[in-house]
């Protein structure tokens, strides 16, 4: 915990360097840059199979890069020990996909989960806490409820109030609107906003929505072939004449 | 260091299509990729903080839920040894020997091996399943994301509860082999309960009884491991949840017999 700590001042809270991985023979990133300022919500885009997920997991720790650098408030976490990582996790929320909700327990219990594990807080605190966080996402009606009594919107939003329970400073969304009905999407990109406007989260958004990373996002960069092809405001990304780029953003215009 | 070997050893079967190297290839690997997960385990086990709730939990899933059935076997064993031996110790003029008889193979061989057998069928099937489907589904990449240790939380609170609770599962199986044992013998030839327990232990010594029952230990560590790793390395949806839950049965099931010719013999040379 005081390692990050120190350099937070210093260095970007992510920063990615010439980020590769492979799968087999299957290159998926193939020397990524990247670089989220304090504060800074950057989506990053690009058609499935480009290593977009896979990005958000190697950051995380979730999986091993082949060559490259990671560091998180200016921290290697490449070759870290477990312990060390998970202080570093502790400072991060991951929005998982497919919400990856702990099926056997029950919405109040997959929030309190990892505040259990992290200690410090007695049951009545954590209790507290895990009802503000609910009701910050608008669960606070579904405490009893098991993750396959609710809808997907639901989980998502069980999902993002978990991520927040260990109060990072960084979250990652994996697809957070994906398999949503538009209604439901605009709610997700709502809750995503609020929590941008009440905390000073740094964020990383991997979406292929394109509406919805223009309205979350302040910075975005378009991802082709395991690298990043174009970054910057979506007004660059409209102003630019590669193919590609123009093929990708007319699909939702 | 670790992944790349993994990779090499990925790389070298992709470009060596054999049958037989493929399958030397993936044999191997798998015993390198388990003591991984062995050591994984070993730090998790003995750093803080210990996950006693979960453990306690595991006691009674893996542990309490198992005794009816175990119980069942435990007894059905008695009923047949009474069966199948009574008429031989008849045709040698032995019949006196069957208390004994029954309570020493069922204490030195029976109770043990059906015990391990049995769990292994309800408990590794379990757990394969239950963290297959927890890989398959993210589960445990996001209890990884919020820093909770899934080798810790998962696999060491059931390798431990397997341990602590097989012993314990084959003194009921005996318990119930050896009352069974007895309800078959007086339905043919009356005899006080009493009476034989007594005939039955009359010969019977700590190492007949005690080597015996704490070998099931090794047998709870074997299901434990082996249902663990293959759940927690479990891929492709449902089948690999499919895949993990036969795997984790066929595979402790296989090692348990194994383990236990092991043992016989271990036992007798330390405990002659």
């Amino acid at each position: 915990m005081t390692a990050p700590m120190k350099t937070k001042v210093a260095a970007p809270p992510i920063q990615v360097k010439t980020l590769r991985k492979s799968f087999g023979k299957q290159k998926v990133l193939n020397g990524i840059d990247l670089e989220v300022a304090e504060g800074e919500t950057l989506s990053v885009l690009g058609r499935s199979g480009t290593g977009k997920s896979v990005l958000l997991k190697l950051i995380i720790g979730l999986q091993q890069a082949d060559s490259g650098s990671i560091r998180v408030h200016g921290q290697e976490i490449a070759g870290l020990a477990r312990q060390q990582l998970n202080e570093i996790r502790k400072t991060m929320g991951f929005l998982f996909q497919n919400s990856a909700l702990y099926d056997s327990l029950t919405v109040e219990q997959n929030v309190a989960f990892p505040l259990e594990r992290a200690g410090g807080l007695s049951d009545a605190e954590r209790k507290k806490r895990v009802r503000e966080l609910l009701a910050t996402v608008g669960m606070e009606k579904d405490l009893d409820k098991l993750p396959g009594q609710i809808s997907g919107g639901m989980q998502k939003r069980v999902g993002l109030a978990r991520a927040l329970a260990l109060s990072p400073d960084i979250l990652l969304f994996d697809e957070p609107t994906a398999g949503l009905d538009p209604i439901t999407a605009s709610e997700i990109d709502a809750l995503i906003l609020k929590m941008q406007k009440e905390t000073n989260l740094t964020s990383i958004i991997v979406t292929h929505d394109l509406p919805s990373a223009r309205t979350v996002s302040d910075r975005l960069a378009l991802m082709r072939d395991g690298e990043i092809l174009i970054e910057g405001s979506f007004k660059d990304l409209q102003a630019s004449k590669d193919e590609f780029v123009v093929q990708f953003l007319n699909r939702d215009s | 260091m670790a992944s790349s070997t993994a990779a090499d050893l990925r790389s070298a079967r992709e470009t060596n299509p054999p049958a037989s190297t493929v399958f030397l290839i993936r044999f191997f690997e798998w015993f390198g990729e388990l003591g991984f997960f062995c050591s994984h385990l070993l730090r998790a086990v003995f750093l803080p903080p210990y996950e006693f709730r979960e453990f306690a939990h595991q006691l009674d899933e893996l542990g309490s839920k198992s005794l009816p059935l175990v119980a069942l076997a435990g007894a059905a064993t008695g009923v047949v040894l009474s069966l199948e031996t009574h008429d031989s110790l008849v045709s040698f003029g032995a019949k006196s020997l069957l208390p004994e008889l029954l309570v020493l193979s069922i204490a030195k061989e029976s109770g043990p091996i059906i015990t391990g057998l049995i769990v292994s069928g309800r408990v590794a099937a379990g757990i394969g399943a239950e963290l297959g489907a927890m890989k398959v589904t993210e589960q445990i990449d996001a209890m990884e994301a919020s820093a909770v240790d899934p080798y810790k939380y998962l696999a060491a609170t059931r390798i431990l509860a397997c341990v602590l609770m097989l012993p314990l599962l084959t003194l009921a199986a005996d318990f119930c082999g050896i009352l069974f044992g007895w309800v078959t013998t007086t339905l043919t030839e009356p005899i006080s309960l009493q009476l034989f327990i007594e005939n039955g232990f009359k010969q019977v010594t700590f190492n007949d009884f005690l080597p015996p029952t704490f070998k099931t230990a090794v047998f709870g560590l074997i299901i434990g491991l082996v249902a663990s790793f293959q759940g927690m390395r479990a891929h492709g949806g449902t089948e690999g949840v499919e895949r993990a839950a036969t795997s984790a049965v066929v595979i402790s099931s296989l090692f348990i017999i194994l383990a236990d010719v092991l043992l016989v013999r271990l036992i007798q040379v330390v405990f002659p």
